[in-house]
């Protein structure tokens, strides 16, 4: 009797540090937000609960959180059907089991470990208006005497002077600077930085598939293709699904890059970038809180959704 | 013997196809990275007087002069690195303490503690954010170095939590069996068979957390008001804001923050590989 009580506070006290800071800093502010959606608050005044007002703030054209979802969305299905089978592709040519497979691996994987703020600060500078390297690139390349530089100006520009209040014409691409081109600027660097963390992934399910099935397949007269498209590829589902999970709640979740690229000219925002200008620029905390509980059950009800699509493609 | 050499033909072409689209992608990806070096050691007259891409003409070293001087990245790296390791302490002690109550000892709950462990794998930091940021204020604990490393720790102990259990799982329970038999209480026998034994979790974990810390933007952005406690990433901003004429600085900057996670991959990239599969594949 007296060691199993032992044992109880054995068990309590290990379990103690993490479990405050498990509680203190994930869980109770899951119940706080929710909390808080419900009130009109600016964080001084009085709390006034005030049911699904801020909620319907939300969904209303008031704060612009319907094109930032859109944003998100976009940015999600680039990255599932862009990225995802950049990263299939090279994890296969990787996982076949080619000379220099590690070296490949490790270089194709570093840009994930390097800080989203410095990727997004690199970016900028090569988005630099005019004198930028991607500027300089694109009107390098002529067809006659128009570059593709011009071609995208003279493009914008067209756009621009059909708006209900148009705007003056630019004379170089403000890359970031303008809602058509913004969004897809936004993404080329996640695509940079992202690709070699799925293709690890997939590298590693790919490198699971027992080599006896692969030489057997061989044997049997089967090219590399149809390894891929009739072994490989079936005996890594889960790992693809976890991939397009990761890819979509991490679109939905994405804050860092867009803040960093297009913070200033708010052109392309997305939810999280909302959610913040409500906490802590308008102080309307109520209506922050709205965003950020619906972007966790956003991301929950993704996964689910991604999931049963697969476990039907069984 | 035709088709064999046919086939054979078709194998080099495809394994020179291969390696053409490899080293376009080992290009793409080592670019940006190698342009960030060259620009950090070039004045705006390089940059932008037609050597934008080349090795730099003058190696000027002052632009990490300058960052370091006006730009104060000497601070926001030590503040960025105080932050890591304390952190990185909490997640060691507090994950290798959970993971021996939940594998080790007897107890009924364990399976669903573990579980509620793991969900911290998936809860987004944006429901956290108000919350913390609201309890700080009320603790007082805005602009401090514990407003980091707190929640940082605790967005990385799932993580810690499933890191350890995969390798105290590894270690035989005939050892807690014999060092019990010799006498040694719980306590005992954690710190003085089972933590000698978890040396590769604690590097695995260790770089782990490291990587969410230092490049962490959205806490830190928040809960941070002052310049002292700034850490790099919001110093880099802080940084670019300043100087939006003059480059060579802020490159200098991005090297700055840059490097130490290179340096450490390089030494250590299958482990830090290995940490990111686990946590996908279980998460």
């Amino acid at each position: 009797m007296k060691k199993k009580i032992t044992n109880g506070i054995n068990v309590f006290l290990f379990l103690l540090p993490a479990l405050v800071l498990f509680l203190v800093i994930l869980i109770i502010p899951i119940g706080l937000s929710t909390y808080y959606s419900f009130q009109d608050w600016n964080g001084i005044g009085e709390m006034k609960f005030i049911g699904i007002e801020n909620y319907k703030t939300v969904f209303s054209d008031k704060i612009g959180l319907g094109p930032a979802i859109k944003n998100s969305i976009i940015l999600a299905a680039l990255s599932t059907f862009i990225q995802l089978p950049i990263s299939l592709g090279l994890a296969l040519l990787l996982g076949k089991g080619i000379k220099g497979e590690r070296v490949f691996l490790s270089v194709f994987f570093m840009p994930v470990l390097i800080s989203t703020v410095v990727i997004g600060q690199l970016w900028l500078k090569i988005y630099y208006p005019e004198q930028g390297m991607l500027s300089i690139l694109l009107s390098g390349i002529k067809f006659g005497s128009t570059s593709i530089e011009d071609l995208i100006v003279n493009w914008i520009n067209n756009m621009n002077a059909k708006l209900p209040i148009p705007k003056p014409p630019y004379t170089s691409v403000p890359w970031l600077g303008n809602t058509y081109t913004a969004l897809a600027c936004c993404f080329i660097p996640v695509l940079w930085q992202y690709v070699g963390y799925h293709m690890l992934l997939l590298y590693a399910g790919v490198k699971s598939v027992p080599p006896e099935l692969r030489e057997a397949a061989k044997i049997d007269g089967a090219s590399d293709g149809q390894i891929n498209r009739y072994i490989v590829i079936p005996s890594i589902k889960s790992i693809i699904k976890i991939c397009v999970i990761f890819a979509v709640t991490g679109s939905l979740k994405s804050f860092d890059l867009i803040y960093v690229l297009v913070a200033k000219p708010k052109v392309a925002d997305v939810p999280s970038t909302v959610m913040y200008t409500q906490m802590f620029k308008a102080n309307n905390y109520g209506t922050g809180s709205a965003i950020a509980v619906m972007l966790i059950v956003l991301c929950f009800a993704f996964a689910l959704i991604i999931g049963a699509i697969f476990r039907k493609e069984d | 013997m035709d088709t064999n050499e046919s086939i054979n033909r078709i194998s080099t072409v495809s394994k020179v196809l291969i390696y053409v689209v490899l080293g376009i992608w080992t290009v793409i990806n080592l670019f940006p990275i190698y342009w960030m070096f060259t620009f950090s050691l070039k004045g705006n007259d390089e940059i932008f007087g037609g050597n934008m891409m080349g090795l730099p003409k003058h190696w000027l070293w002052s632009n990490y002069s300058s960052a370091m001087k006006t730009g104060n990245m000497g601070l926001y790296f030590l503040n960025s690195a105080i932050v890591a390791v304390v952190s990185i302490l909490i997640v060691l002690i507090a994950s290798l303490m959970a993971t021996f109550a939940i594998t080790r000892l007897v107890w009924k709950g364990r399976n669903l503690m573990n579980k509620f462990f793991m969900l911290g794998l998936t809860i987004p930091i944006h429901s956290s954010l108000l919350p913390v940021f609201l309890i700080l204020k009320k603790l007082k604990m805005l602009d401090s170095y514990q407003s980091l490393f707190i929640p940082y720790a605790a967005f990385s102990l799932a993580m810690g939590i499933l890191i350890c259990s995969g390798f105290m799982e590894d270690i035989p329970k005939d050892l807690d069996e014999a060092a019990t038999i010799d006498g040694c209480g719980t306590w005992k026998t954690f710190f003085l068979v089972i933590v000698p034994l978890m040396k590769p979790a604690v590097s695995t974990i260790g770089i782990y957390t490291f990587l969410q810390c230092w490049n962490e933007l959205m806490f830190a952005n928040t809960f941070i008001t002052s310049g002292r406690f700034r850490t790099l990433p919001v110093g880099i901003q802080a940084l670019s804001g300043q100087h939006t004429t003059d480059w060579g600085p802020i490159g200098a900057a991005l090297v700055i923050a840059t490097f130490p996670t290179l340096l450490v991959y390089i030494f250590l990239s299958k482990r830090i590989q290995d940490s990111f599969i686990a946590g996908a594949v279980k998460g």
